[in-house]
């Protein structure tokens, strides 16, 4: 067996599958030499006319251009300049009709002949073996030289593969029926298009280089033999006329037996393979200094009275080609942008010669008919039989026609090559490659919209991941507050050390309220960038709070004790008051926000006179609708529905009643309820389940006056739980974990108001998150709650002031929430 | 000016749907003749009756289904159905079994699936497979050759007793039958697998005068004349080799081996590629393309398959012949061959 380039050099050819012979025509166009055309009267060259990226502007609107001017400059990588084609004057820069089977605006400049067609400065090499590789490589790019046989590749790009090149071909075969700009080309510039192969095979240093022509132009290939009978390694091979033998997968395996690996290019396999018409632009470059300015093309069909090749000057417009030759339309005239079988028809004539136009078809309506109504596919295969690239066209129509696009795949859609044999054979007259081209478009576009979603996944999960960080980070820290409550030795003492504090402060609610002033000082001052300060001095506040409501609550046992119930007149006075105030605030506050009042807040006023019995009650009674009609107004404010579970947790409320002790709990849970539902409302999210199904415990905690300051706290930790649930959709399982491990602390009081402490400061921190992801509030609400809550001047002045203070705290806190809400804003 | 648009490729080689088709219309015509030679007009009238029949109701279901009558009757292929079965019955089986036939192949088989290139089933097989099954009798009643009549038939006497099913000199379809030794004649295929179940020898049967050397008489020639015909449609590129190929070269290598080693109760190769419906399946039947594989070496396993199963009805099976059935067989497995036998294409399964 020989080597492959033994059989190659034996002049060996291998064979394609597939194929048709449709007729050639091209002996219509090859009769006459190549003609040289008048100048135009305008030339319209577009920005892009290759593969790659547009270059950059270099000229503008009146500038006047020399022949061989480059007008844009390349940027990126695969951008390629494009020059004047003649002299003259820039008259537009604007998109016009490009030359693609879309017409789609191309950004074009419109140059108009000055009629001298004077060059600028060219620089001719004159010893090629002098240049360096990068310096030719630079020259091609310069020329602006794309792929001329059709694809418009930028051959600089090719020229500097970095692949070992084993093979370069070069493509003469020009299989499309009627063209025969390279047949007249390979004629009458055989020298240069060799010349231009040497350049090649200096840049890329072949083994063998095989120039491939069909056996329908002996001319050409005369010519090409006699060019290169001094160059060893030039090979010229006729190879049998069969479409479309020109395709450069179909020819590298004609002349190489190699087949360019699916999705793979063919320096892959060491192939390279260059159009003549590249080649002489080549040459041209080199040796002459022109860049790629004129092409021939071949102006044929049977509607065009001097059929023949032309030197078209870039950006010539279509409808000059076609006066200069002689064109008598006929009805439903079809003018081609390339050949019969791979050329697209043209909008309008005034479309623009570029880079890779190779051949003007106008042909009547006999010798191309128009392609009949498609009728049913019957299977038969003739399709496949024509393929070249041994694809099932039939199969792959059906897949289409479902745009069953994975089956599209599976059956190598993207291996076709667009030659139009199947269409051409289909006894049905489908129009299949048209199939293939919309399904191909598909597909790409439904793998772009993939990418797309898959970024947008990846950006989702990013996001979920750093939420679930921050999340386990705040976690951390309520595990490390949790462990100081853990430790009870030395929490029971800063407990212990802070309630004497309180006593000592007793009755002093402006030391708390100081406290809270200079906590909402400081965090507005430093916003919210340093959360630990204000987390710290806010802490300290609660935790005075904390001891102040212990406070309270022991005040309200003993008062119990020593008070008689003969003052009931008195009190129930003031309950009534107190009611009232609390109707009247309401009313206002619906009448402001124009809204339904919230059902709850109905309940709780029938609640409220029930504990008209006893003048503690009362005022506990007035605390509870105060907390009541400012959640229901913050409610309001949101526009939103009710919680659930707050309206659930409210019937707890009366049971509470029963005892003095428990009314300072209740006082506390109605806060706390207030709180939540405030923080709900911002959020203006649904309540979370958990949180509902946590409030049935609140009730049980009232037997037990320790219990009722667990409740508190429960009540608070909810209130935080809740928030921070709104904050993230999922609710964190610490939270309720922490949450039940709250009520084992019962046995002692004194853990209790530990309990309560870390309550309040998980409450606190919710708080600070709602505040930093919600709106700013802005309601007036609390200034007229103000005003009714100092008329009073009952006998229970203490108990009342106790009151007054948790509200005012209350307020306090929901300013200092609506302060931070404004500042960043 | 306006400048009409149009998508590549610009030019066809002018082989369109209805050309195909009367082609193989066409390529029918030396085993029509044979047919007409050998068993009488018949052949003749039934394909009248069947192209009329195959008209009105391809026409009837394309109106039914809201599409253009003209352009899907005049793409051939009802016609060319209807000739298939028409040379495929008994000449002298009554008219409404033809009739019955027809219609059955075009409006169910075809057009209740959707119409050409959307049938499952090889519309004319599927038809002959209900008339065999329908009416035994009257799908098995061949008349012998013309020289082998007690009476000759005219052709007055034919149509009469395919459109009232007794004539002038016969009382009807078995008396016409009977041949001048006053037996009646099944075919070849037929009268073989009796004499074998009968325990005579395959070369005793073929003692008949109904026979020559290798096959019977008529039939060999019909058979023949299909032949002609197929490789035409070769010729013209209407039809692959590999469907014919493999299906004969199938049936041949079995009755040969099956000849080898029982030559008592095996016929040979010669014998059972020219008899029956053998030629006319491989080259006309079993090609159509809707029904059959569409990849050339699903094609090569189609044919083969068709061939093979022939050979094992013929001789194992109930029926005397099989064409129909191996035909509809392997018409159900198309699908799977051809998701199996999809080919290499350019550039896949080599080193990159």
């Amino acid at each position: 067996m020989d080597s492959l380039l033994e059989q190659i050099e034996r002049g060996t050819l291998w064979q394609f599958p597939g194929g048709v012979h449709p007729p050639q025509q091209k002996s219509l166009s090859n009769q006459q030499p190549t003609a040289r055309l008048p100048l135009p009267d305008k030339l319209v060259l577009p920005l892009k006319q290759h593969i790659g990226a547009n270059g950059q502007l270099l000229v503008k609107e009146g500038d006047k251009v020399l022949k061989g001017q480059p007008l844009t400059k390349p940027t990126a990588n695969w951008s390629l300049p494009v020059h004047a084609s003649t002299s003259g004057e820039i008259t537009a820069i604007k998109p016009l009709p490009s030359a693609h089977p879309s017409a789609l605006p191309e950004l074009s400049i419109v140059i108009a002949p000055d009629g001298n067609d004077t060059w600028c400065e060219l620089n001719p090499v004159s010893n090629l073996h002098e240049l360096s590789h990068k310096t030719l490589i630079d020259i091609l790019h310069n020329a602006g030289i794309a792929g001329m046989g059709g694809a418009g590749f930028p051959t600089y790009i090719k020229a500097d593969s970095h692949q070992p090149i084993e093979f370069l071909i070069v493509n003469g075969v020009e299989c499309e029926p009627y063209i025969t700009a390279d047949d007249l080309l390979m004629r009458e510039h055989a020298k240069e298009i060799v010349q231009g192969i040497e350049v090649m095979q200096q840049l890329l240093k072949p083994q063998r280089i095989l120039i491939g022509i069909e056996d329908n132009k002996p001319e050409a290939i005369a010519a090409m033999q006699q060019a290169s009978t001094h160059n060893t390694k030039i090979l010229v091979r006729p190879i049998p006329t069969k479409y479309p033998s020109g395709g450069e997968k179909q020819l590298i395996r004609v002349l190489t037996s190699k087949e360019v690996p699916s999705a793979g290019i063919p320096a892959d396999i060491g192939v390279l393979v260059q159009n003549v018409g590249t080649l002489f632009a080549i040459s041209e470059a080199i040796y002459k200094g022109k860049p790629l300015i004129e092409r021939v093309v071949t102006v044929t069909g049977n509607t065009i009275g001097k059929p023949q090749n032309v030197w078209a000057l870039i950006g010539t417009e279509i409808k000059h080609l076609l006066d200069c030759q002689g064109f008598t339309p006929v009805s439903e005239q079809r003018v081609v942008m390339g050949g019969p079988m791979m050329g697209f028809t043209l909008p309008t004539v005034r479309i623009p010669v570029v880079k890779t136009t190779n051949c003007i078809l106008a042909p009547d309506n006999q010798e191309l008919a128009e392609p009949g109504d498609e009728k049913a596919c019957i299977r038969c295969s003739a399709c496949a039989d024509a393929c070249p690239q041994t694809l099932l066209p039939q199969q792959l129509q059906w897949f289409a026609k479902s745009k069953d696009y994975d089956k599209l795949e599976a059956y190598n859609l993207f291996d076709c090559i667009e030659c139009g044999a199947c269409s051409y054979v289909c006894p049905s007259e489908i129009p299949l490659v048209q199939y293939y081209r919309v399904a191909k478009a598909e597909i790409r576009e439904q793998k772009l919209d993939q990418i797309k979603a898959e970024r947008a996944k990846e950006r989702f999960e990013a996001r979920k991941e750093r939420l679930e960080r921050e999340q386990q980070e705040r976690q951390n820290k309520h595990k490390r507050s949790t462990s100081r409550a853990a430790k009870p030795d030395a929490e029971k003492a800063k407990v212990a050390d802070a309630l004497t504090r309180v006593k000592q402060k007793q009755g002093d609610k402006s030391a708390v309220q100081a406290a809270i002033e200079r906590a909402k000082a400081k965090k507005a001052a430093d916003g919210s960038l340093e959360p630990d300060n204000s987390e710290v001095a806010l802490e300290r506040a609660r935790r005075k709070e904390q001891a102040r409501q212990y406070k309270e609550q022991k005040h309200s046992e003993d008062t119990a004790v020593n008070e008689n119930s003969n003052e009931s007149s008195s009190k129930k006075d003031a309950v009534a008051a107190a009611i009232a105030r609390a109707k009247a605030k309401k009313a206002a506050q619906q009448a402001e926000q124009q809204s339904e009042p919230p059902q709850h807040a109905q309940a709780s006023d029938s609640d409220a006179p029930k504990a008209g019995d006893d003048p503690r009650k009362a005022a506990v009674a007035a605390a509870i609708a105060r907390a009541k009609a400012k959640k229901a107004t913050q409610q309001a404010e949101q526009q939103s529905e009710p919680p659930q579970h707050a309206q659930a947790s409210d019937s707890g409320v009366p049971k509470a009643d029963d005892d003095p002790r428990k009314a300072a709990v209740a006082a506390a849970i109605a806060r706390a309820k207030a709180k939540k539902a405030a923080q709900q409302a911002e959020q203006q999210s649904e309540p979370p389940q958990h949180a509902q199904v946590s409030d049935s415990g609140v009730p049980k905690a009232d037997d037990d006056p320790r219990k009722a300051a667990v409740a508190a706290a429960i009540a608070r930790a909810k209130a935080k739980k809740a928030a921070q649930a709104e904050q993230q959709s999922e609710p964190p399982q610490h939270a309720q974990a922490s949450d039940s491990g709250v009520p084992k602390t019962d046995d002692d009081p004194r853990k209790a108001a530990v309990a309560a402490a870390i309550a309040r400061a998980k409450a606190k921190k919710a708080a600070q998150q709602a505040e930093q992801q919600s709106e700013p509030q802005t309601e007036p609400a609390p200034q007229s709650e103000d005003k009714s809550d100092s008329e009073p001047q009952t006998p229970e002045q203490k108990r009342q002031a106790a009151i007054k203070a948790a509200v005012a705290k209350a307020k306090a806190k929901k300013q200092a929430k609506e302060q931070e809400g404004n500042d960043p804003s | 000016m306006k400048l009409s648009m149009a998508s590549s490729p610009h030019n066809h080689n002018h082989k369109n749907l209805s050309r195909l088709m009367l082609t193989v219309i066409a390529a029918c015509i030396p085993g029509i003749i044979a047919q007409c030679y050998f068993f009488g007009f018949g052949v003749i009238v039934q394909l009248l009756l069947a192209l009329i029949t195959a008209s009105l109701s391809e026409a009837l279901m394309l109106s039914i289904r809201k599409r253009p009558v003209w352009p899907a009757l005049s793409d051939g292929s009802a016609w060319l159905t209807a000739v298939l079965l028409a040379i495929s019955i008994p000449p002298l089986a009554p008219w409404w079994v033809i009739v019955i036939g027809t219609v059955f192949a075009i409006a169910m088989v075809k057009q209740l699936y959707g119409g050409l290139g959307f049938n499952l089933f090889n519309p004319a097989m599927a038809a002959y497979v209900l008339l065999l099954i329908s009416f035994p009798v009257q799908m098995t009643s061949w008349t012998p050759v013309t020289s082998l009549l007690a009476q000759p038939l005219s052709l007055a006497d034919q149509v009469t007793l395919i459109f009232f099913e007794y004539s002038a000199n016969h009382q009807d379809l078995l008396s016409a039958m009977t041949s001048v030794d006053g037996t009646t004649m099944a075919t070849p295929l037929d009268t073989l697998k009796t004499a074998v179940s009968q325990n005579f020898t395959v070369t005793e049967a073929m003692m008949g005068e109904q026979f020559t050397a290798f096959a019977g008489i008529g039939w060999m020639w019909v058979n023949l004349a299909f032949l002609v015909g197929g490789l035409f449609l070769l010729k013209a590129k209407v039809i692959n080799w590999h469907i014919p190929v493999a299906l004969l070269g199938t049936l041949a290598f079995c009755s040969a081996i099956g000849f080898i080693i029982a030559p008592g109760s095996h016929a040979g190769s010669l014998f059972h590629l020219l008899s029956g419906g053998t030629m006319l399946g491989a080259f006309f039947i079993a090609t159509d393309p809707v029904s059959a594989s569409t990849t050339n070496r699903g094609r090569l396993i189609y044919g083969a398959c068709i061939g093979l199963l022939v050979y094992l009805i013929r001789n194992y099976g109930g029926y005397p012949d099989a064409v129909a059935f191996a035909v509809l067989i392997m018409n159900m497995a198309v699908p799977l061959i051809d998701h199996y036998t999809q080919p290499r294409t350019y550039g896949h399964g080599v080193a990159k």
